[in-house]
């Protein structure tokens, strides 16, 4: 291959997978290595009066058993979020939900780290809980955060943004205003693989080694050693195979932190893998929005503004991982991919005692809440102006020649054909003959709705002077070294949890090196081997890390051009890259490959003054802007007025995510995003009882998708490049699972008109739409009392 | 207690407490770290292996149940260097990202092609329907199965992958 590294190149990891010979974390096994077990909270509120551990001690596999005060000695008791709040690692004065770490045994092996929790003895004097979101505020509401100085309330953070004078008097001027409230569930990324660690401290050396399930080796570094006091070059955060992260891997848990002293206290290695209902009750969740959104119009259709009220539950500590200046993520995207006049949102943060987090799941940093508030808007409008709703798209969808567009929160879109994309779609969907048949079925009482939603992303976060988290700025790292044999490795800061990039970065190389994409090999997920970055999630390995990893092969490039100069004997300014190739322009038969380049570049090869040997390079890319993918997409369900049962016949997928590096590989996160819409919208949510009991915690009442609730997805595609990319790329990862829940609500919601229904909230469960058809919805957040 | 397991083929003898499940049976004592353990609860399916010749969730079977019988796991698709087609299959059609599930939802595909050569595509989604994937959408794992019925699965049928009676080697 002399060029043309981009294309469905089979997957480089799939090797190993396909064998079982992957390395995940719990499959690393070390000499002496012991079990960890937390103990964790039965109640969502409770003081903690006392804890003995006199007996769990007295348990002979056990090595350790280490309790909130223990690390409260050592000041390691509470650890900073990854949004300035902090977290309880092993609780010391209160428990604030259920599920929350009260005490970690180490142990012989995992089974008796578990017996030994049994016999650890905890009295708790039980507290009033706040879990519903909605009274969090409420005068005389249990305060759940009185660990901060001075707290009086649940109250986390107010944000707005937007233009509230101008988007009113649109407002109170405009022929047609609809309002919705909804509620965006709190879900839970649930990757196949749980958390977990694996902690190694040496104790001659004084080096941590810590394998993780980390989707930020980098950032997790830092953030030890800013919890810990341990010097950062001491420390070693390995990522090795992940099964899957979808955000969830972002944070750091409090099982991290008591696996590090764990090993710490025993002078052994540690591991600690948190099972399911771990996973789902305490790790980070994701949604959990309640909003409130309006949008006014003209008669005729012409979409004018939006507002949104929004009471975000955060748990009962603020986890969320998003950039700093942005309490609320990226929700001010809420005006999605429309020409609107004003727009205005405001979000307040809560407190309650549920799991901390709030972001994780794919969500581009609530884009996904973003995206489906507006696309339900323009639905619940649709319906009022007895439009139709492709139409009403297509009549208010940015034009080409807007772009750049500023939108009235302050994005800036850099490119885009959006109607053309919608159009794709419908074509794809046939979509006239489907409204004809769905108009055929309605005579007959049958209930079928074509859904449609169409979203912009704002991914590949960011740039520095707006965006950092804890104050790292959020840009990647890239060394690319070309071997004499003109083999090459590739180190970069991201780290793939099934996205692929040991391939796709490959390709990127072989790509602007003019080699076999066979013969680059890409490192990652080792801090000890590759170059600092923030890591994996926000659709932003290929945004940043992809743009880094052209840029360092370009510098390669660029140097091999002077090395072939000195090799050809020309001057390098008459050499031109072709092929492949470093040419004497107007002369093709005098070349050099990259091959030939590097075994020179080695060599004893006299070259210019000043121009150092060998042929690597190194690179950091920050950001100038975000990417903005989108797509159009639309969904065929059936519903049974007689059970509430929603099936989704079909699913028409069109994204434009710039320029495809691998399409298989694209194809294929949209199609895993594209389930997760089924799952949210039909499936997946966490709901809490009255006491604060989570009722989500196994995957036998956290319901996921599988291959039946699934159709045959139908996929199309644009491509607009991204302008200001080195590769034109725009980031894909996340777009499916932020465009698919709208568009199958709005599918089901279509499907109900006829019953006079406009809005239920996910997940459209059997009984939540059965409720609807009779008249009543359901709050999906609570148990059903 | 002591059990005996011939696993893909090989005779495992190993003191083992009663209550100790097949999944870090073959995870933890014999080092067999293919199959992964997701949910505890019979739901994902990421701990399917065969016992004898029928797949089964092996975080919630006992080792001991395993006793004198046949247990089959990833490791012992590939037969003397060989990939199974369903393995090949999965590389071909994208049937995975993240690797985790794809151990079980290949032992399920191998006994759906050696009970069915020519499965549907229904048929298929119907198999594996007591098994999660989360990052494929399970359109890919699908086509994947079709590969592998299109190139030779029913050649590779596993009635023989168990018969070795040699016993563990070192």
């Amino acid at each position: 291959m002399t060029d043309g590294g981009y294309g469905p190149v089979r997957r480089k990891e799939d090797a190993r997978f396909i064998r079982g010979k992957g390395t995940f974390v719990d499959d690393i096994q070390l000499p002496g290595m012991l079990h960890g077990a937390i103990l964790r909270s039965p109640l969502a509120h409770a003081r903690i009066v006392s804890i003995d551990t006199t007996a769990a001690e007295g348990h002979p596999k056990v090595n350790a058993v280490i309790t909130g005060q223990m690390l409260e000695d050592r000041k390691l008791a509470w650890m900073p979020t990854l949004s300035r709040d902090i977290q309880a690692v092993l609780a010391t004065d209160k428990v604030r939900f259920q599920g929350q770490e009260v005490a970690f045994v180490v142990a012989e092996d995992r089974y008796s780290a578990r017996d030994a929790l049994e016999l650890i003895s905890v009295e708790y004097e039980p507290l009033p809980v706040v879990i519903d979101a909605t009274k969090a505020l409420d005068p005389g509401a249990p305060v759940i955060r009185d660990d901060l100085e001075g707290k009086q309330d649940n109250h986390v953070f107010d944000w707005a943004a937007g233009d509230k004078v101008a988007t009113d008097a649109i407002f109170a001027a405009a022929d047609v205003v609809v309002a919705q409230d909804m509620l965006y569930p709190r879900s839970h990324p649930a990757p196949l693989e749980t958390c977990g660690t694996v902690a190694d401290m040496d104790t001659v050396s004084g080096k941590l080694t810590v394998w993780s399930t980390s989707q930020a080796p980098h950032a997790h570094r830092t953030l030890y050693a800013m919890i810990t006091g341990f010097p950062e070059h001491k420390i070693r955060i390995v990522s090795p195979d992940i099964g899957g992260g979808f955000g969830n891997k972002v944070p750091i848990y409090p099982g991290y932190i008591c696996a590090v002293v764990g090993s710490i206290v025993t002078g052994r290695p540690v591991k600690w893998v948190e099972d399911r209902s771990e996973n789902l009750m305490s790790t980070s969740f994701a949604r959990d929005y309640h909003m409130h959104g309006e949008i006014a119009a003209t008669k005729d259709g012409r979409i004018l503004g939006l507002r949104a009220r929004v009471l975000a539950d955060h748990g009962a500590f603020n986890g969320a991982a998003q950039p700093s200046k942005f309490p609320a993520g990226f929700f001010h995207i809420f005006t999605g991919s429309y020409d609107l006049r004003a727009a205005h949102c405001e979000v307040t943060g809560v407190y309650t005692n549920k799991a901390p987090g709030g972001v994780a799941y794919a969500c581009s940093f609530r884009v996904t809440e973003a995206v489906y508030l507006v696309e339900r808007l323009v639905d619940v409008l649709a319906l009022e102006l007895e439009m139709d709703p492709a139409e009403l798209r297509l009549k208010n969808l940015l034009r080409p020649e807007q772009f750049p567009y500023t939108t009235p929160t302050g994005w800036e879109y850099d490119s885009g054909d959006y109607a053309h994309t919608l159009k794709v779609a419908l074509d794809i969907a046939g979509y006239a003959d489907l409204r004809r048949e769905q108009a055929e079925k309605r005579e007959r009482g049958e209930c079928m709705g074509i859904g449609l939603s169409f979203f912009t992303e704002g991914v590949g976060a960011g740039p520095r002077k707006h965006m950092d988290i804890l104050g790292l700025g959020m840009a990647d790292g890239a060394d690319l070294r070309v071997y004499p044999t003109g083999k090459a490795v590739l180190a970069i800061s991201v780290q793939t949890q099934g996205q692929g990039h040991e391939t796709t970065f490959a390709q990127i190389v072989a790509q602007e090196l003019g080699i076999s994409p066979d013969d680059v090999e890409v490192v990652h997920g080792d801090t000890d081997r590759t170059p600092f970055g923030l890591g994996t999630y926000g659709s932003r390995s290929t945004p940043v890390s992809g743009a880094a990893t052209a840029i360092v092969a370009r510098k390669v490039r660029e140097r091999a051009r002077i090395v072939a100069a000195a090799m050809l004997e020309a001057s390098a300014d008459d050499l031109e890259w072709d092929n492949g190739r470093w040419q004497v322009r107007g002369d093709p038969e005098q070349g050099r490959n990259i091959a030939e380049i590097a075994m020179a570049a080695h060599s004893s090869l006299e070259l210019p003054e000043g121009v150092e040997g060998h042929l690597d390079a190194e690179t950091v890319y920050n950001p100038p802007s975000l990417t903005h993918p989108y797509g159009a997409y639309i969904c065929v369900a059936d519903v049974d007025p007689g059970t509430g049962q929603v099936s989704v016949r079909r699913f028409i997928a069109v994204d434009d995510c710039g320029v495809r590096i691998n399409p298989m590989i694209v194809e294929g996160q949209v199609h895993g995003g594209l389930a997760d819409g089924i799952g949210m919208a039909l499936m997946q949510v966490i709901a809490f009882d009255e006491d604060g009991n989570c009722l989500g915690g196994s995957f036998m009442d956290y319901l996921l998708p599988t291959s039946v609730e699934c159709p045959s997805w139908e996929l199309g595609e644009t491509v607009t490049p991204c302008p200001h990319h080195p590769i034109g790329a725009k980031g894909v990862g996340e777009s499916a699972t932020v465009g698919s829940p709208p568009t199958v609500v709005n599918a089901v919601m279509d499907a109900l008109k006829p019953y006079g229904v406009r809005h239920a909230d996910m997940p459209l469960t059997p009984a939540n739409v059965w409720s609807a058809i009779q008249g009543h919805c359901l709050r999906t957040d609570l148990a059903i009392t | 207690m002591r059990i005996s397991v011939n696993v893909n083929g090989t005779e495992y003898s190993r003191e083992v407490e009663p209550r100790l499940l097949l999944i870090h049976f073959l995870r933890d004592d014999l080092r067999l770290t293919g199959s992964h353990w997701g949910c505890d609860t019979s739901n994902c399916g990421a701990c399917v292996v065969w016992l004898d010749d029928t797949p089964v969730k092996s975080c919630t079977v006992l080792s001991a149940m395993a006793d004198g019988h046949r247990v089959r796991t990833v490791e012992g698709l590939e037969r003397d260097g060989v990939l199974d087609p369903v393995q090949q299959g999965f590389a071909e059609c994208h049937g995975l990202q993240c690797g985790f599930c794809t151990p079980g939802m290949m032992l399920t595909a191998r006994w759906l092609l050696d009970h069915n050569p020519d499965p549907s595509p229904a048929q298929i989604r119907e198999a594996l329907s007591g098994q999660i994937c989360r990052c494929t959408g399970y359109e890919n794992i699908v086509r994947s199965v079709l590969w592998a019925s299109e190139h030779g699965a029913s050649d590779h049928r596993a009635n023989d992958h168990q018969a070795g009676d040699h016993g563990e080697s070192a």
